[in-house]
């Protein structure tokens, strides 16, 4: 039943989302597209691509699009589909919520204690690895095209690069880089 | 005593203008607030951020829980949540409804072919700034590498891997204080 499909799916997720949207990009792209096939890969990069120009968190974002496209692609009416698309996004933060709820006044009085704070310095240099994990996982033919001396891998390549560059070196905000790779994009592959 | 109708107004700017992720959200939280409406002190503010990235979940969901827990318990919590999602549901499900057809346009594919590697560069150069901030050394460089490879190469789930990350900073806090 795809309605308690991707509630359970949405629940698991915002539990076990650590350091951030970037390090559950992984784990939401091996559920939504690898497992259970509600978003192709493009589309998932597509989606990413227009979660970082549109407001919200990534998560909240992703599950409010994969609960209407699941619920579409299943075969029923639109208005399903918002229910879908609500029903994901209720279940990505009821987990996080009634922990925040629960242990957060604990926490915040033993934010000192040995054992929090080692657990929390591992877990944080292994969020590192998912986030590198996710960038790893979306390099493929979807977002460069075949590798070789074609016309898309090169410019794709130079656009990597230079997005790298200038949003790690020099901080440049992720919508002027977005805009200015679709424009890039738009004027490149249209003259040639 | 703070009312409802200013908790959602303040968490529904913030979630209306958080464009490209929650970590870009925190100095615009910052002004409404602290700055603002002084509903908590700047090191009651920090401790908050601190505690929402430690916690699972969204970031900008668990600082709303928070902030609206703290000024008017668990209703409170739920004006702040629904204040901070609602705009960034309508946007998405508006897109949902229409992006299949729009994304068939030959103009628009143009504009993705050019927008995808810019995503995967937009992912992989917070790498390099959050092993700064993760102090990431010599010595503990092992352990995200072996994250990233675990995930990647042979599709281990992350969720494995932070519980193994969470229970090896346990033992570890262990075995060094009780020898």
């Amino acid at each position: 039943m795809i309605f308690w499909q991707l509630f359970y799916t949405f629940l698991v997720i915002g539990a076990f989302t650590f350091g951030g949207g970037y390090s559950m990009i992984a784990l939401i792209q091996g559920e939504v597209v690898n497992h259970w096939g509600w978003m192709t890969a493009q589309e998932f990069t597509d989606l990413l691509a227009v979660s970082q120009m549109t407001p919200g968190p990534v998560g909240i974002n992703t599950a409010t699009y994969a609960g209407y496209t699941a619920v579409i692609n299943a075969g029923y009416p639109a208005w399903a589909a918002v229910c879908g698309s609500l029903l994901a996004s209720f279940a990505v933060i009821v987990i996080p919520m009634a922990l925040v709820l629960l242990v957060s006044g604990w926490l915040l009085r033993h934010t000192d204690d040995h054992r929090v704070a080692s657990v929390m310095r591992v877990v944080r240099l292994a969020v590192v690895g998912l986030i590198a994990a996710a960038a790893l996982g979306l390099v493929g033919t979807e977002s460069f095209g075949g590798v070789g001396l074609n016309k898309q891998f090169i410019v794709s390549v130079l656009i990597f690069a230079a997005v790298f560059i200038l949003s790690w070196r020099y901080k440049k905000s992720p919508i002027l880089l977005i805009v200015a790779s679709g424009l890039v994009g738009l004027i490149v592959y249209s003259i040639f | 005593m703070v009312k409802y109708c200013d908790i959602f107004w303040s968490f529904f700017k913030i979630g209306t203008f958080t464009i490209g992720g929650g970590y870009a959200m925190i100095p615009l939280m910052q002004r409404e607030l602290v700055t603002k409406h002084g509903w908590m002190g700047e090191e009651e503010f920090m401790d908050q951020v601190a505690l929402s990235q430690a916690m699972p979940g969204v970031f900008a969901v668990n600082m709303a829980t928070m902030t609206g827990y703290r000024l008017r318990g668990k209703c409170g919590a739920a004006v702040a949540i629904v204040g901070n999602v609602l705009m960034p549901i309508v946007f998405i499900l508006a897109l949902a409804m229409f992006f299949r057809t729009f994304r068939e346009n030959p103009v628009v594919e143009r504009i993705f072919m050019g927008l995808r590697p810019c995503v995967v560069a937009l992912i992989a150069a917070p790498v390099f700034t959050m092993a700064k901030s993760a102090k990431v050394t010599w010595s503990n460089v092992w352990i995200p590498i072996a994250s990233a490879l675990l995930i990647w190469m042979l599709g281990v789930s992350p969720i494995v891997v932070v519980l193994v990350a969470a229970l090896g900073g346990y033992l570890y806090s262990r075995l060094r204080h009780n020898p």
